[in-house]
């Protein structure tokens, strides 16, 4: 059962890639009808689990034996608890809308039916990641959802942008991968397995430097995948990519892996304050970062993933804080899921109607023309800045409580940085908004000279974006009753409780505040007047930060050109040197038999000195031992 | 005695060679169907093999053993026998000739404008043949136990490789003249054959060594494994320090230049290179094969003292192989050459976890074999499709491949993504294993090791980004997609690669005793786990 | 008469035969130097089979004498050949056998 779910849509992927041109017609929908079963069994394995009480609740299933070699043993086992059926039923409810959408938004792609086997494999290996009941098969996952990202990042593969982002993302991840590979291997050396059991329920008795180290190899992990300083520079690149992979890798697969693993080693981190503090600093540095990025991008997908950045860094530092956190920033994780993939697939929804111009100075006034677009957008965009009542609120407001409750002067950095945050998102998400929906038009048309003509997408991609609304709208309510999602996940992670030095209802209150503040002065540069249609040359902070905060060429003036003059260099040394040895010798051997040669000169009389000598040589020698 | 079962093993594909080669220049055709029907007949008698194998509790350590007294005189015996390690690299390499044949196919046909010199001219029917005696040579070297036997066999498999890859290219070198490209390609062959025939004269001496050594001690001299490790285990032969550390060098040192280990590794990307694709798998994931196999067995077998004072500096040269092979992949502007030196790369991986001395590093590098064998043979019998296409090995020749031939380049894809080791696919588990073992025991070198994935991923995406994707560059508009023939050759191989990825448990358990036995010659246990977690329920 | 007196004589016809065929040009001549000095390795075989008082230097002395006539008849053919066809009898003319 919980098998299938992995098997659904990793069937899918394989028939749609060996059937070939015969599935051209209907690939699209066998994709999606894949996903929508998993979506059933995950809603069915849901239910089922809501019937059993505490312990009960979580389910294994044991496959078979991976690799057996002496005490390395690898299982293909899958275990099914709270956390990972939260993550589960995002993947698919998400992934199955975003399937669906895709299929008005690649509608005129002659390569359609690869699309959608990858993206069934994005879920295949996302879903094995989340399931997976030791930290090997994890890392297939792992590895499987960067190579799907890779696949569908570089789906334009004519584009050499596309190409070179595609391997900036897999190469940036496998940074990342090894850091999980090193956790594993010290795992084992300290534990001797890697399933969660053993591991998680031994690292009480384990001493706290084995710990740190595990606990920073697994940071590292989560870094590549999510995206978290100082391995992101991928994210933004990432963007090359089709619009409904930009939604699907930042909503609900792929940079939510990070959290999921982070949460999921609760105990390890636990037992690892150094290791936390790290996670802490990694998340607040990335938040601020993100924030910054999206601030100052012009190109809608790229502030969109500014931002996801900066909301992954606010899961990221929960996680840090420990079992206070590790509730909240699932939550948050889930209600991130439904309004970035809303906003995501509205900013795609408005590329479709306008060319696939991406710049947003080129947009304005669109609100008329796509209303519907408008309207679910607009919510999720009041979702993500925490507008009281809507789901971010209620997910972001309980992180910045708890990074108040570190307590002490952590607790007020934290707790401020935070807040500054939740103000720069506010500034970011309404210059979106206002730079895309409303002022004057300001759209051009473009080098062949089509005007563009902004209309609604089809109801196939209009249908899942009012879907995700409501779940912007209502999911943090909803998880809220009663504290339903808290109760509902402390079995696994745990809780704990802070004492912070302000309460829920202060920090409701400053939230709401600086939300406010990031909206108007987001209006006040961007609302009440006309804006131009090509940016500002900026001050320097600005022109930083739209080169991604010089990551980029941090990373090729520390790492890609040193890169490159060694591998010439070594090319270099070893055509001369190694191989030069080599060739010296066997040069050196011919030089001395072409000297050697010249003794044969082909006159008799030489050969008969040589023999004459010899002879005389052989009798002294002889006499000579006679004598001795 | 019962049916000698390796020797007709080896004997079909020698028995195929003469026959092969023995078809008038006219039959082309059927010289091809024969050999293919040759070697197909090899895979039936190496999986006979493979069932034959008793992998339970208690089994013999080698199986299926045949001795014949052969040079009386010099205690040299004809002994076949294999164990988990010998049978799983037989069944590679009886299981990859067939794609080869089929792989290269046309590769030695006479060129259209070239007319016949004699009668007696017959390209094809020799490449072929030659194919089928390196198969014959390898299968020998893998089943021999007497170290005399192994020796001849290891030393003779380099005439036919000499002629293969002088004889053929595949006519896309850097060099525009047809002279220029035979002078690289016989350069090439010579320095194959003198960097091996050096390492093999290092190894006679010390094979005589180790006669001389064992007559010694014992009633009379013997060059049979199984005599020396039962004499060993007795306490009746004893090489002493000194010399164990020289007959130990000896070995290695032809080992190392077969594996190719770095600073040995300079006639590799030439050869590769230089000889047209199904050779150059044939020489990276057959022929080179018997270098770290015999480390393995031999080396680790005969001295394991002396193993053991030498791990340290085998273990930074094989970390050295490691990095410098994926630089200098990084670095390559050839696309045969790029595979060479990732090889060098992986035979790093696999010497690594040879001299690990855990069963994880050992069984590791056993499955690495066979994964790496699979693996080049996908990445590389591919490029050269694509090579024999446009006629070129430059990778700045190619761009946009994708467009046009789109299945080629999925394969490709799939046979990089193969060599990068990505999880789900054969040679992630063996790589893990290699790591993992290393690590438990070496923490450093498991961790520079490490590298060396990032670095795979480099190389392999930079070759499928520059080849594949982008605009598509001119003169390849026209660039047919793959042929049902060569797609026949690759679809097996990439099914195989993803079985052997997800369920590696059949070949995990030949290799795991044989592994056993060969860390109880050197006398090493895995090392214990800090603190064992509470078992877990089953 | 000492008989060491005749091993005098045969060191001296050696060495005379032995500076022939070293310094002079002409094959004829060389070919005669090289009789000398075998016919002076017979003398000394002769002598010392007189000192030692058996005969095995006598027959040594015979083997010597027919091996001499068999590659005179050899050497000879083969220096009319050379001289037939290049018009020298000399032996540096004759340089063919270097590599």
């Amino acid at each position: 059962m919980i098998g299938l779910l992995v098997g659904a849509p990793l069937l899918g992927a394989a028939v749609l890639l060996v059937g070939g041109r015969f599935l051209e017609r209907v690939g699209h929908w066998v994709a999606t009808a894949l996903a929508a079963v998993s979506l059933v069994l995950a809603a069915t394995l849901f239910f089922d689990m809501l019937g059993r009480e505490g312990e009960d609740r979580a389910l294994h299933q044991h496959l078979f034996s991976w690799i057996p070699v002496a005490d390395f043993q690898a299982d293909v086992a899958f275990r099914l608890d709270q956390l990972s059926m939260t993550f589960v039923l995002l993947i698919t409810s998400v992934g199955t809308l975003i399937h669906l959408y895709s299929i008005g938004y690649m509608e005129h792609d002659p390569r359609r039916r690869r699309f959608f086997a990858y993206l069934n494999l994005f879920l295949a290996a996302m879903l094995l990641l989340v399931l997976a009941d030791n930290y090997l098969l994890l890392y297939v996952g792992w590895e499987g959802v960067g190579l799907a990202s890779f696949l569908l990042i570089g789906f334009w593969q004519h584009k050499p942008s596309a190409a070179t982002a595609a391997k900036k993302a897999f190469v940036v991840n496998r940074v990342g991968d090894v850091g999980l590979a090193i956790a594993v291997m010290l795992m084992f050396t300290t534990f001797g397995s890697f399933a969660f059991e053993p591991v998680l329920a031994g690292a009480n008795e384990t001493g706290e430097g084995t710990l740190t180290a595990i606990g920073l190899m697994l940071l590292l992990a989560a870094c590549g995948k999510s995206a978290q300083v100082p391995l992101q520079s991928w994210l933004g690149d990432a963007m090359e990519g089709p619009t409904p992979v930009s939604a699907l890798i930042h909503a609900a697969t792929m940079v939510t892996a990070g959290v999921y693993l982070i949460t999921r080693s609760g105990a390890i981190f636990n037992g690892a304050p150094d290791a936390q503090t790290v996670v802490i600093v990694v998340g607040a540095v990335t938040l601020l970062f993100g924030a910054i990025v999206g601030c100052a991008k012009d190109d809608i997908k790229k502030a969109l993933a500014g931002s996801t950045m900066s909301q992954i860094g606010y899961m990221m530092l929960a996680t840090g804080l420990g079992p206070v956190g590790y509730v909240f920033a699932i939550m948050h994780l889930v209600t991130h899921g439904f309004f970035k993939a809303g906003l995501f697939l509205g900013a795609g929804s408005v590329m479709h109607g306008m060319n696939d111009e991406v710049d947003m100075r080129r947009y304005g006034g669109l609100r008329k023309y796509m209303p519907i677009t408008f309207v679910t957008f607009g919510l999720a965009y009041l979702a993500i800045i925490g507008f009281p009542y809507l789901s971010g609120y209620f997910s972001k407001d309980e992180i910045i409580y708890a990074g108040f409750s570190k307590g002490g002067a952590e607790g007020w950095i934290l707790g401020g940085v935070m807040l500054l945050g939740a103000a720069l998102t506010a500034y970011y998400m309404t210059r979106i908004m206002l730079l895309t929906f409303f002022g004057e038009k300001r759209w051009q048309p473009d080098a062949q000279g089509h005007e563009p003509h902004p209309h609604e997408s089809p109801l196939s991609m209009t249908i899942p974006m009012m879907v995700l609304a409501v779940g912007s709208v209502g999911a943090g309510f909803f998880f809220d009753q009663g504290e339903a999602f808290v109760h509902w996940l402390e079995p696994v992670t745990g809780l704990g409780h802070g004492d912070s030095p302000v309460s829920h209802g202060t920090v409701a209150l400053a939230a709401t505040g600086v939300m406010l503040l990031g909206v108007a002065g987001a209006w006040w540069q961007y609302g009440r007047r006309p804006v131009e249609a090509v940016a500002p040359s900026g001050r320097w902070i600005t022109r930083a930060a739209r080169r991604d905060l010089l990551q980029d060429d941090f990373n090729h003036a520390v790492l890609v050109r040193p890169g490159n003059y060694l591998t010439r260099g070594l090319v270099y040394l070893d055509h001369k040197l190694v191989d030069g040895v080599v060739n010296g010798t066997a040069a050196s051997f011919g030089g001395l038999s072409g000297r050697l040669r010249r003794v044969q000169n082909g006159f008799a009389r030489t050969y008969a000195v040589s023999m004459f000598g010899g002879a005389a040589v052989l009798v002294a020698a002889t006499l000579l031992m006679r004598a001795v | 005695m019962s049916f000698p079962l390796l020797t007709a093993t080896a004997l079909t594909p020698a028995v195929g060679a003469v026959v092969t080669a023995a078809v008038p220049a006219a039959r082309r055709t059927a010289a091809k169907w024969l050999a293919l029907l040759f070697s197909l007949a090899t895979v039936v008698l190496a999986a006979a093999v493979l069932l034959r194998f008793d992998t339970g509790e208690g089994a013999d350590r080698f199986q299926l053993t045949e001795s014949r007294s052969w040079i009386a005189d010099f205690g040299v015996r004809y002994e076949l026998g294999v164990d988990g390690i010998g049978v799983a690299m037989i069944a590679l390499t009886a299981l990859l000739i067939p794609f080869l044949i089929g792989a290269g196919w046309n590769d030695a046909d006479p060129k259209g404008d070239e007319a016949p010199a004699t009668r007696r001219w017959r390209p094809t029917q020799g490449f072929f043949a030659l194919i089928l005696m390196v198969e014959a040579m390898v299968i020998l070297s893998f089943a021999a136990t007497d170290i005399f036997l192994f020796y001849i066999f290891f030393e003779a498999m380099l005439i036919p490789m000499y002629f293969l890859i002088g004889g053929f290219g595949d006519r896309a070198g850097e060099q525009d003249s047809e002279e220029g490209q035979a002078r690289q390609r016989s350069y090439a062959a010579v320095k194959f054959l003198l960097y091996n025939l050096v390492g093999g004269l290092v190894m006679l001496a010390a094979v005589i060594g180790l006669y001389v050594a064992t007559a010694d001690q014992l009633p009379e001299g013997t060059f049979s494994l199984q005599a020396i490790l039962d004499a060993r285990a007795a306490g009746e032969l004893d090489f002493g320090t000194g010399t164990e550390r020289w007959l130990f060098l000896g070995f290695f040192v032809a080992f190392a230049i077969k594996a190719p280990l770095w600073p040995l590794h300079t006639w590799l990307p030439n050869a590769m290179g230089e000889s047209t694709a199904p050779v150059a798998v044939l020489i990276t994931a057959v022929v080179d094969k018997v270098g770290t196999f015999a480390m393995l067995r031999f080396c680790l077998g005969l001295f394991p003292e002396a193993s053991d004072w030498a791990t340290p500096v085998v273990i930074t040269l094989a970390l050295v192989s490691i990095i410098y092979g994926a630089l200098l992949a990084l670095g390559q502007r050839d696309m045969k050459r790029l595979i060479a030196y990732a090889s060098i790369s992986h035979f790093g991986f696999i010497v690594l976890g040879i001299f690990a001395m855990t069963s994880q590093g050992q069984g590791g590098a056993t499955l690495y074999m066979i994964n790496h064998g699979v693996a080049t043979a996908a990445l590389l019998l591919v490029a050269g499709f694509l090579i024999a296409r446009r006629g070129s090995r430059l990778i700045s020749d190619y761009g946009g491949v994708q467009k046009t031939a789109p299945v080629l380049a999925g394969t490709f894809l799939i046979g990089g993504l193969a060599t990068l080791s990505l999880p789900g696919l054969g040679p992630f588990v063996s790589e893990f294993l290699v790591l993992v073992g290393t690590f438990s025991r070496y923490k450093a070198a498991g961790i520079v090791a490490c590298a060396g994935i990032v670095l795979a991923a480099l190389y392999v995406l930079i070759l499928y980004q520059r080849t594949m994707t982008g605009p598509l560059k001119p003169g390849l508009e026209k660039l047919p997609d793959l042929k049902v023939r060569e797609l026949a050759v690759v679809a097996p191989l990439i099914a195989l690669l993803i079985f052997l990825g997800v369920y590696p448990k059949p070949l995990t358990d030949i290799v795991n005793p044989a592994v056993e036995h060969t860390l109880s010659d050197v006398q090493k246990t895995d090392p214990e786990p800090e603190t064992p977690a509470v078992e877990a329920a089953p | 008469m000492s008989p060491e007196n005749y091993l005098y004589l045969s060191a001296l016809l050696f060495t005379l035969g032995a500076a022939g065929v070293l310094l002079r040009r002409n094959a004829i001549v060389v070919f005669m130097c090289v009789e000398l000095m075998l016919n002076a390795a017979n003398l000394a075989l002769v002598t010392f089979s007189r000192m030692h008082g058996n005969l095995d230097g006598q027959i040594l002395a015979f083997f010597v004498m027919v091996v001499a006539a068999a590659e005179v008849v050899v050497g000879l053919a083969i220096i009319v050949t050379v001289y037939r066809s290049r018009h020298s009898a000399s032996v540096d003319d004759a340089s063919l056998m270097k590599l």
